[in-house]
């Protein structure tokens, strides 16, 4: 403060400048930044994209063991049908818009679906995706892509490997529920993690919405594309 | 001004942000990171390191631009040039380290409000040549990192069992949760400033025994 008081008679001395001066210095140096940012958007743009399709492929392909290929899949009148990006038109991805994926064998046979879903948790939305297999109606794999729950706690949904077993063979009819840790009897049952049960109950609830939600739709996917649905061979 | 005295004051200007004016153990600068996103040693290396880039080019054009910027918009010229610099850092973390990015989240937008960068270019860049600024901006941003880090490493080592990642003890070694947690932080930060007062104190008090 003291300096402060220092500095004011010499600005008083000088000449002030005039409001012009001032809004074309603020109006110069906002257009710099601009272009600055701009130039930095055009260049990192595709570099982000490539990173969060690459982000998704991953995660699609560790939920749905032995895929090979999959199709974008979105709601279009009421039906599931193959989303078609066009590469010549500019992407105005609709962030909103729900997308699942079917994911193929090397065989072209379908294996099941990979579908994104999310659930607040404990602290702020869990973002995941999961496999699922339509002929066995059982979830085959779980990835969380977004998650803010407490490091230590709640974050071993994603990070505890007993957890993640949960999800090897899990039936989604009637309703998959939670049980305590070392009390699952029914292959419906999700153990929850000891310290963090709210976070393992927005997990189970995350599922059973996001399986209202498509279960129906992939069924009548299946029938209406006549899809062969690849064995079990193990 | 002879040029021993221009070295040794170059000296000076890098060297007191790495201690004597350290801004997180001195000057108490830049809580909100040194708090928020030291619970492991990348983390805090990165926002570092993103600091360091952001107080260092900014301090660059502060120092150019010093005589054309009209004093009366002088803060919101600052505050444009951080935050143009602080975006850049924010795409380019988003598109070459996305994991890092992820982590770090909304605090590397927040760069642009640490009090310790609007702080050196109202402090030093305004009014020095544009050698001695990148001299202090460099000295300054080190010290902070090396804070983050003092912040950091400690905290991983407890609170995970690791560094920098790689698992240090064995599986019977139970994780202090607390120290990843917002306390940890806390306390980690409160440990550290008594240590450096404590420090302070004991040097300036054997400087006066020995005066006397």
């Amino acid at each position: 403060m003291a300096e402060e008081q220092n500095i004011v008679p010499e600005i008083i001395e000088e000449k002030e400048p005039s409001s012009i001066v001032l809004i074309l210095a603020l109006g110069i140096a906002g257009l710099l930044s601009g272009i600055i940012l701009v130039g930095t958007f055009i260049y990192t743009d595709p570099l982000i994209r490539a990173n969060k399709e690459a982000a998704m492929q991953r995660a699609i392909f560790k939920v749905l063991p032995d895929c090979d290929s999959y199709i974008t899949l979105h709601l279009e009148d009421g039906m599931l049908k193959e989303k078609i990006v066009d590469p010549n038109k500019k992407e105005e991805s609709d962030s909103e818009e729900l997308l699942i994926y079917s994911g193929y064998n090397a065989n072209k046979e379908l294996i099941g679906f990979a579908i994104p879903g999310s659930e607040p948790g404990f602290q702020d939305i869990i973002g995941t995706i999961f496999g699922y297999d339509a002929s066995q109606k059982v979830i085959i794999g779980f990835e969380v892509l977004e998650s803010k729950e407490t490091p230590g706690l709640g974050d071993k949904i994603f990070k505890d490997a007993a957890f993640q077993t949960n999800f090897i063979a899990l039936a989604v009819d009637p309703e998959i529920i939670a049980v305590k840790n070392g009390e699952k009897q029914n292959p419906n049952e999700v153990e929850a993690i000891t310290g963090a049960t709210i976070s393992s109950k927005a997990v189970v609830r995350l599922l059973n919405k996001t399986m209202d939600i498509w279960q129906g739709e992939i069924d009548k996917y299946i029938i209406q594309n006549n899809l062969t649905v690849a064995e079990d061979n193990d | 001004m002879t040029e021993l005295e221009n070295r040794s004051q170059s000296s000076e200007e890098f060297l007191k942000g790495l201690w004597k004016e350290n801004p997180v153990f001195i000057s108490v600068l830049g809580m909100c990171p040194a708090l928020a996103v030291t619970n492991t040693a990348i983390n805090s290396l990165a926002m570092g390191l993103a600091t360091t880039f952001v107080l260092v080019c900014s301090s660059i054009l502060v120092s150019l631009l010093r005589s054309i910027i009209p004093k009366q918009v002088r803060i919101t010229a600052y505050i444009i040039i951080i935050a143009t610099f602080v975006t850049v850092v924010d795409f380019s973390l988003a598109a070459f380290t996305p994991t890092i990015h992820k982590e770090l989240g909304a605090f590397i937008a927040l760069i642009v409000v640490n009090c310790l960068i609007l702080g050196r270019q109202e402090a030093f860049a305004s009014k020095n040549k544009v050698g001695l600024s990148v001299l202090d901006a460099l000295g300054m941003s080190l010290g902070f990192t090396f804070a983050m880090l003092c912040i950091g490493i400690p905290r991983e080592i407890l609170g995970s069992g690791s560094l920098f990642n790689m698992p240090l003890f064995g599986e019977s070694f139970e994780p202090w949760i607390v120290m990843i947690l917002p306390p940890g932080g806390f306390f980690m930060l409160g440990f550290l400033l008594l240590g450096f007062n404590w420090y302070t104190q004991r040097k300036e008090k054997n400087a006066k025994i020995l005066d006397a």
